[in-house]
């Protein structure tokens, strides 16, 4: 979780990711944040992130995200 | 006889009347109500008895924008949208130039222009009396003739100050004509929206749509982050066109999408803008063979597009897609630097003459006389061409080919380099997302950008070195995270420039 955070606060600086829960729907991130987002996860996490899980409610908190790379790294 | 386009407008209204003219976030509109809506605004505005003045527009990408661009046009005036995610100094610079006699915007928006507010007239869209003066707007039409404005598109100019693009009501008609014969569009089109209004890609897809009874659906900007949810809001609306910047269709390409859902209804897929990597349209291509793709290619200078390529044959990745030919009722001359036209394979700056021609910058005579400017190969009568900037050469089989920007094209090493010929051959190796070549003047250097998940600089060099020329190989290579974009969704070339020197 902490790397993700660190990976979420260099791209878009200012944001409290803990505690945030609505960042799409309150557009404090946009369309190329998430091509940046999920190659930086590919990377670090070492996963290919499919494009069936970008999707808004998985991307709307810190929590949501992280939840899914666990569910692509034990798929 | 038709001046303007809410004449074109009225008259599909007639055949369509309650057909669906556009559909946004949250409502639809049907071309009879969209008429109405639009005088009313009109109505409203032409108690003030403008006659060719500026209104700002300041609205999201809604109906309601629309509604009010057409409404400012029955006032008898011009408009200019405005960007309402921009910064309040960039409203304030165009503001300075445009000197809007009002803004329209609603409750919603009002207050990012508070700090503007006290100069300007508001008109609140919310707040508008219902009623359409008829008599006065006929009054209004009689009046207005085809060359004047229409509306202003502003756009970024290199000193900082932005230039704002006078279109008038013919150049749009001719263009639009053009676009709407070329590209095979009639009532049975669905657009799928996805440039802004304030950008001019724009202005064909919403103007052909409001001619020929077409239905425009307004994408709303987050899909663009979700490739899925995306196709399967073009699917669910049964959208078969789309006129998109490259960067929107690499995007569903690069995620892999076209893997797991196809937009079904699809059948022609226009893009503009900047130039479509090949790599990525053969991703699209492969899973959609059988689709009309076209390239146009053009400035907002000429409305949208002077030249077209409808894509009729395979190419490999690391070949360029051309620009192919002029537009009917649209000529092109290819000239070089000693005023001659150019020969097959001879490059040359690229000019346009006709009906599709901006009527120049307002309020910057020295701009437009800078670019607009007596044709250099007819001597015998006046006739203004317009200097596009961009380099460009005829290739063996007829077709225009660009190659750069007359200011990326660089000398270096005493050699004149197109740098879009770098991009192009390391965007076409495997593993490479996106790239961006600049040129550090000072150093005398190529710097090429990229951005990938698993390749090494020292990979990339390697590989440059077996397609391109030794002059060319660039001398510094920089991996980055995120290619930043500017607010139409193009690669951020000045961003990525000013941001190296700085970390210099």
């Amino acid at each position: 979780m902490k790397q993700l955070i660190e990976i979420l606060e260099n791209i878009k600086p200012g944001v409290d990711f803990k505690k945030e829960k609505h960042l799409i729907d309150d557009e404090i991130i946009d369309s190329f944040d998430i091509v940046t987002i999920v190659s930086q996860i590919n990377e670090e996490f070492d996963i290919d992130f499919p494009v069936t899980e970008i999707m808004p409610e998985n991307f709307n908190s810190a929590e949501a995200l992280y939840k899914v790379i666990t569910k692509i790294i034990n798929d | 006889m038709y001046k303007t386009i809410f004449e074109l407008l009225e008259k599909a209204t007639k055949k369509h009347k309650d057909k669906i003219a556009f559909k946004d976030p949250s409502r639809e509109i049907t071309y009879q109500d969209f008429v109405k809506e639009s005088k009313i605004i009109g109505t409203n505005l032409s108690k003030n008895n403008w006659f060719n003045k500026p209104i700002a527009i300041f609205l999201d990408k809604s109906i309601n924008c629309l509604t009010s661009m057409i409404g400012v046009n029955y006032s008898g005036n011009f408009y200019t949208v405005i960007d309402n995610k921009m910064p309040t100094d960039r409203i304030k610079n165009i503001f300075d130039t445009l000197e809007p006699v009002c803004v329209i915007t609603d409750l919603k928006n009002k207050n990012k222009l508070k700090d503007l507010t006290n100069n300007y007239k508001i008109i609140l869209i919310d707040n508008l009396t219902n009623e359409i003066d008829q008599p006065k707007l006929d009054e209004i039409k009689n009046r207005i003739i085809d060359t004047d404005p229409m509306y202003i598109l502003f756009t970024s100019g290199s000193t900082g100050i932005p230039k704002g693009t006078i279109l008038n009501h013919r150049a749009v008609i001719t263009y639009i004509s053009w676009f709407i014969e070329a590209m095979g569009i009639n009532e049975k089109t669905i657009f799928g929206s996805q440039t802004p209004f304030y950008f001019s890609m724009s202005v064909s897809d919403v103007f052909a749509t409001m001619v020929t009874g077409a239905t425009l659906n307004i994408i709303p900007k987050m899909l663009f982050s979700f490739p899925v949810k995306l196709i399967e809001f073009l699917n669910e609306n049964k959208i078969n066109t789309i006129y998109w910047v490259p960067s929107a269709l690499c995007i569903i390409a690069n995620f892999k999408a076209l893997d797991v859902i196809l937009p079904k209804y699809l059948k022609k897929i226009l893009f503009a803008g900047e130039v479509m990597p090949m790599k990525q349209l053969n991703i699209w291509r492969k899973k959609l063979p059988n689709i009309m793709y076209a390239n146009l290619f053009g400035p907002t200078e000429t409305t949208d597009i002077c030249s077209y390529y409808v894509v009729n044959k395979d190419f490999l990745d690391h070949e360029t897609l051309p620009i192919g030919k002029h537009c009917d009722n649209c000529d092109l001359l290819i000239v070089k630097e000693d005023n001659t036209l150019a020969n097959i394979n001879e490059e040359g700056e690229l000019l346009v003459r006709g009906s599709f021609l901006s009527s120049g910058y307002y309020k910057n005579p020295d701009k437009t006389k800078e670019v607009f400017i007596q044709n250099p190969i007819n001597n015998s009568y006046p006739e203004i061409v317009y200097k596009t900037g961009d380099i460009v050469k005829i290739n063996d089989q007829g077709e225009i080919i660009y190659l750069s920007r007359k200011d990326f094209q660089i000398k270096h090493m005493g050699y004149r380099i197109e740098l879009g010929e770098i991009e192009s051959a390391i965007n076409a190796l495997p593993n490479i997302d996106t790239c961006v070549c600049i040129y550090d003047t000072k150093n005398s250097k190529i710097v090429l950008f990229y951005k990938a998940k698993d390749i090494k600089k020292e990979e990339v060099l390697k590989q440059a070195k077996n397609k391109l020329p030794q002059y060319m190989w660039p001398n510094e290579i920089i991996k980055i995270d995120k290619i930043p974009y500017n607010s139409n969704g193009k690669i951020d070339r000045k961003k990525l420039k000013n941001n190296y020197e700085e970390e210099l």
